[in-house]
């Protein structure tokens, strides 16, 4: 076989250094260090054919180590241990001591599952893989979830690998041992191994499972009932069509009725996939009435579940179905009393109007959806707003040019002037969808004050938020009305005092550059840059050149030698020593830009002369770039 | 099992008397006692934050009398004392509640928390210890790599029954108030933990947030007149909870309805009789604990003189009042003077909700029996609880006259005070604290 080779194929030669692979670099006490270590250096430096059990003799000791992250290390290394130890001797020893390890930190029972499920040609191949489940069956008990999803992970893998014959006769007993297990933990667990054992065995013992799967959908826990809906839709899909109608409509209907709410919306996710296995015309009697009842649930967290997945459901019913029920169903949920669910229903608007059958699309938006989300506009509660703000721009493509300039621009144009900024964002970040539609011009006289109001809101991260769309509306707007309106905002946020707005109007800069190029630049926005200059407060004077670093690339050499690099050179000469080290900062910058003339002539002078400045950070700065720039 | 209400006025004997040191501290004061759902253990936690765990002890053919005494299983330090140097508060390690939760697999769960930090905590066993190790022999002495000539994977052998305690999980930073209360929902995914003024939810899973679901705070807290006092979740209703305040109402919330459940859905409150009412009023209609009945009908409250129960269908009146001390009444001055005033009692059903339990002054606790309406007094005390004694009833006299037997109201010790009690969920077995002390009670057998 082609592991039965030397032991360390897969590592480095035997020695220090494969002794370190091993072991890993994991950080471990200095005792621990010690110990290790010393006994390694002694013993591995004569290397001979026995030391290549050295390594693995510490990792298997280290299994138990009290250190955790060793622990952690030698289990995940436990493919080396299992080749080590040949497969006869993992599947008699190993495993047997792994199926008892479950009481460890769930870190490494985690990696254990995890490991094991990519066990089976360490334990002999498939013949043999029946030997990994029981240390699988004690991880799927254990109380962590986390833990326990990949011990079922793992062990539907396994699954796999299963001869028909051997998962009749060691898998599904497992299953079934889980499934009637005393602590709800092991049923949980179960619930999610049906599936994949179901279409692979006899007919007897298909009906067992189907059995055991209908006992835990009444099982007492809701913990099990829960693991059961959420995996009701999984398990329909590898039933027989004969019994998906007998059986699982029946749990379906139950569990989407099940006293607890938290069962129930589970049941709404299974609905979406149930709905997709029946025939059309068996829908309506089967599914929708608990499609129904669920969009009417007493209980606000159902609805928002039903809201939630409103647009799968609407895949999964078909367009007849979708006129019928869902619109009215949709309708009740944009006006849910609950603002949560509201919030979930307005988030699936636009996906909803999209997947609206074509022939009579526009009629039931204008006639019932619209009218909901006018409503919803002027809702008291802001996540509703926002939630809506972030599609509803999406409705203009689908509606088209005259109804968007009709129906949808003045909900934008309210919502533009919404008390609460998120929702102006909102609107603001999704403009291009109009813009495609109607043009920008049509909004562009609400636009403004909305965008003058954001740029000046008391919070920064409202102004930030505004400031990483100037380039997209700038874009959107075009060069003439961005010099008439928006420029002056932009030069604004260059003297923000908080430094988080300064930073972003620089990078802010440079993207404007980057779209309307360099003369542009050079006419509008460098003079006022290269003026901040000579401002009185040295952080604005910083902020030049923090502009000067941003925009040279973009500008090209020409305005860069010629406007940005005096003013550089002449800001050498600041007072304050922050000032002159971010003029060396900048001069290595923009350095690369410039013609080597240029850089011999004008900026090695100086760069000489702050290297010799008083202040250290100075000098520092100074000779970097000189070294940088190879001007020595 | 027998009708408890036969043996009402002569039914407990103590099997033992447990956790009693003889010079106690402040941190040995028991804050807080709870059976399992199974009644198998028992939990208390202290003013030092340890919590004790008592398991009973299986019943032996060889001394049938010992079933049912609780013998410590395991010790762990819960909480410790904190500083919140933000707003430079102590934080005390006092235990304010534990709560079990049902069992999962072979170990147990228990929720603890003190006034700002909630805790989940796992006990179990380990019997098995992994033995053999390649680079050490028996003894432990490092064996010379070299002879290492064979690999060992260690063999699991029986060791001695250790019980180990971990905290699991550590619910924080939602509470500026102190916690009064935690309660498991039925749907066993979530808790709720309660404080002078909101309410979170937590899933059992998540401890980095939490949702606020009931908020009292006023915007200008000098509007501020009701506080929470406790909440719990209904048995059976996972979207059912009640809340009791300082005005001596109880909300009942309805979680279906919204997802802030600031507007209750029902509002349980006794109109005050104008004959009774004085300058202390307020601070005794204040409730100190809430408890649904096991069956979810009833809703039990604790005020400082008063047990009453509730029915959740009538909310303008208790349907039934049970007088704990009434003879305090003509105490309050003094009680307020001494602080008295403010002990939050609490009270506990038995396993069929036929009697409640509830404590009271000088070491004295009380039962009703809600069938046949008769009440005793009990005492907890080192005097009367040898082994296989019977409890007597206790009789505060309140007229002039003084029989035997009777104690005088004046004669009362204030400091002994039993604010926390438990009922076992099947049987008739309840944990008394007293101060320092733990009594458990049990029915007579046979």
């Amino acid at each position: 076989m082609y592991f039965s080779g030397s032991l360390l194929t897969t590592e480095e030669p035997p020695g220090r250094e494969g002794c370190a692979v091993v072991l890993g670099q994991k950080p471990r006490s200095a005792a621990q260090q010690r110990h290790s270590v010393t006994a390694t250096v002694s013993k591995m430096a004569g290397a001979d054919g026995d030391d290549s059990l050295y390594p693995i003799a510490v990792l298997i000791d280290e299994l138990r180590n009290e250190d955790v992250q060793l622990r952690l290390n030698s289990i995940k290394k436990l493919s080396t241990i299992a080749l080590a130890l040949g497969v006869e001797r993992t599947r008699t020893e190993l495993l047997p001591f792994l199926t008892d390890t479950i009481y460890d930190e769930d870190e490494v029972l985690l990696a254990l599952a995890e490991q094991l499920g990519n066990f089976t040609m360490l334990v002999g191949g498939p013949e043999y893989v029946h030997c990994l489940l029981p240390p699988l069956e004690s991880l799927a008990t254990v109380e962590e979830t986390v833990v326990r999803d990949k011990a079922v992970e793992s062990l539907r893998k396994i699954s796999q690998e299963h001869s028909p014959v051997d998962l009749e006769v060691h898998f599904e007993p497992l299953v079934k041992r889980l499934a009637s297990g005393d602590w709800f933990t092991s049923r949980t667990s179960a619930c999610g191994l049906f599936s994949v054992c179901y279409p692979r065995v006899s007919s007897t013992v298909k009906a067992e499972i189907r059995q055991h799967f209908r006992t835990l959908c009444s099982d007492d826990t809701p913990m099990v009932r829960r693991a059961a809906a959420s995996k009701l839709g999984e398990f329909a899909k590898v039933l027989e069509p004969e019994y998906v109608k007998s059986d699982i409509i029946s749990l379906f209907t139950a569990l989407a009725s099940d006293e607890q709410d938290s069962v129930r919306l589970l049941a709404v996710e299974a609905c979406v996939s149930i709905a997709t296995l029946l025939p059309q015309e068996d829908l309506e009697t089967l599914v929708m009435p608990t499609l129904r009842q669920a969009a009417e649930d007493k209980s606000w967290r159902v609805r928002y579940m039903v809201a939630d997945k409103f647009s799968e459901l609407q895949k999964a019913v078909g367009s007849e179905i979708t006129k019928n029920d869902l619109v009215p169903a949709f309708q009740n949920l944009l006006k849910d009393c609950e603002a949560e669910v509201r919030a979930a229903a307005a988030n699936k608007v636009k996906e909803f109007c999209e997947n609206l059958p074509e022939d009579n699309r526009e009629q039931i938006i204008m006639t019932h959806i619209l009218p909901c989300v006018k409503e919803l506009v002027s809702d008291t509660n802001q996540h509703v707003k926002s939630a809506l703000a972030s599609v509803i721009m999406g409705l203009s493509t689908i509606l088209g040019k005259d109804n968007t300039i009709e129906h949808l621009l003045p909900l934008f144009l309210a919502q533009l002037k919404d008390e609460c900024p998120e929702v102006r964002l909102n609107i603001i970040s999704n403009l291009d969808c109009v813009n495609e539609v109607i043009g920008i011009r049509q909004l562009s006289q609400s636009l403004l004050p909305a965008i003058v109001e954001l740029a000046e809101d008391a919070k920064w991260r409202v102004r930030l938020a505004i400031i990483e769309y100037m380039p997209l509306l700038a874009g959107q707007l075009g060069v003439e009305f961005f010099d008439e309106k928006l420029n002056t905002l932009c030069m604004a946020w260059l003297i923000d005092h908080v430094y988080a707005i300064r930073e972003a109007a620089t990078c802010n800069l440079m993207k404007l550059v980057e779209k309307f190029g360099a003369e542009w630049a050079q006419n509008t926005i460098v003079p006022k840059v290269l003026g901040m200059a000579n401002d009185p407060n040295y952080l604005h004077r910083m902020t030049t050149l923090f502009c000067i670093n941003a925009l040279s690339e973009a500008c090209g050499q020409e305005i860069t030698t010629k406007q940005m690099l005096p003013v550089v050179l002449k800001m050498s000469n600041d007072q304050v020593a922050n000032v002159r080290f971010n003029v060396a900062k900048s001069l290595q910058k923009i350095g690369p830009v410039l013609d080597s003339n240029a850089l011999q002539t004008e900026v090695k002078p100086v760069l000489e002369k702050l290297a010799t400045d008083s202040d250290m950070d100075v000098k520092y700065f100074a000779q970097e770039a000189i070294s940088v720039l190879a001007l020595a | 099992m027998k009708c408890f209400s036969r043996y009402l006025p002569y039914l407990f004997r103590p099997p033992s008397t447990i956790l009693s040191s003889t010079c106690h501290t402040e941190a040995d004061i028991i804050s807080t006692v709870e059976f399992n759902s199974t009644g198998e253990l028992l939990a208390t936690g202290d003013k030092g934050g340890r919590v004790v765990v008592f398991q009973r002890e299986q019943e032996s053919k060889s001394q049938p009398h010992r079933r049912g005494e609780y013998n410590v299983y395991s010790t762990f330090q819960s909480h410790e004392p904190e500083f919140d140097y933000l707003k430079s508060l102590e934080i005390e390690e006092k235990i304010n509640k534990i709560k079990w939760l049902p069992q999962q697999n072979a170990a147990y769960f228990l929720l603890s928390t003190n006034d700002k930090t909630v805790k989940l905590w796992k006990i179990s066993e380990r019997d098995k210890r992994p033995e053999g190790y390649n680079l050490k022999d028996e003894d432990g002495r490092i064996r010379d790599p070299s002879t290492i000539t064979s690999l060992r994977v260690p063999v699991l052998q029986p060791m001695d029954l250790m019980v180990e305690a971990t905290a699991r999980r550590i619910f924080s930073n939602a509470h500026t108030y102190h916690i009064n209360s935690i309660s498991v929902n039925s749907d066993l995914q979530t808790f709720i933990s309660t404080d002078d003024l909101r309410v979170n939810l937590w899933n059992l899973e998540i401890t980095d947030r939490s949702f606020n679901i009931v908020d009292i705070k006023p915007a200008n807290m000098e509007e501020l007149t009701e506080v929470i006092t406790s909440a719990e979740f209904h048995p059976q209703q996972c979207h059912t909870f009640a809340y009791s305040s300082s005005k001596g109402s109880i909300r009942l919330c309805d979680m279906r309805l919204a997802a802030l459940c600031d507007k209750h859905c029902k509002y349980f409150e006794e109109p005050e009789d104008p004959a009774t009412r004085s300058f202390f009023s307020e601070i005794i209609s204040s409730i100190s604990d809430v408890k649904f009945s096991h069956n979810g009908r009833y809703l039990m409250t604790r005020d400082y003189l008063t047990v009453k129960v509730w029915d959740l269908q009538m909310e303008n009146k208790p349907v039934e009042t049970y007088q704990v001390h009434d003879y305090l009444r003509g105490k309050l001055c003094s009680l307020y003077e001494n602080d008295c005033i403010f002990d939050k009692f609490e009270c506990v059903w038995n396993g069929s909700d036929s009697v409640i339990m509830t404590g009271s002054y000088n070491n004295f606790f009380r039962m009703f029996d809600r069938n046949t309406k008769r009440d005793v007094t009990l005492e907890a005390s080192r005097e009367n609880s040898k082994p296989r004694a019977i409890l007597k009833p206790r009789k505060v006299c309140v007229g002039g006259k003084r029989r035997k037997d009777e104690i005088s109201v004046d004669s009362l010790d204030f400091s002994k005070k039993i604010l926390h009690t438990t009922w076992h969920p099947h049987e008739n077995i309840i944990a008394v604290a007293a101060t320092n002390n733990l009594y458990i009670f049990q029915d007579k057998v046979n």
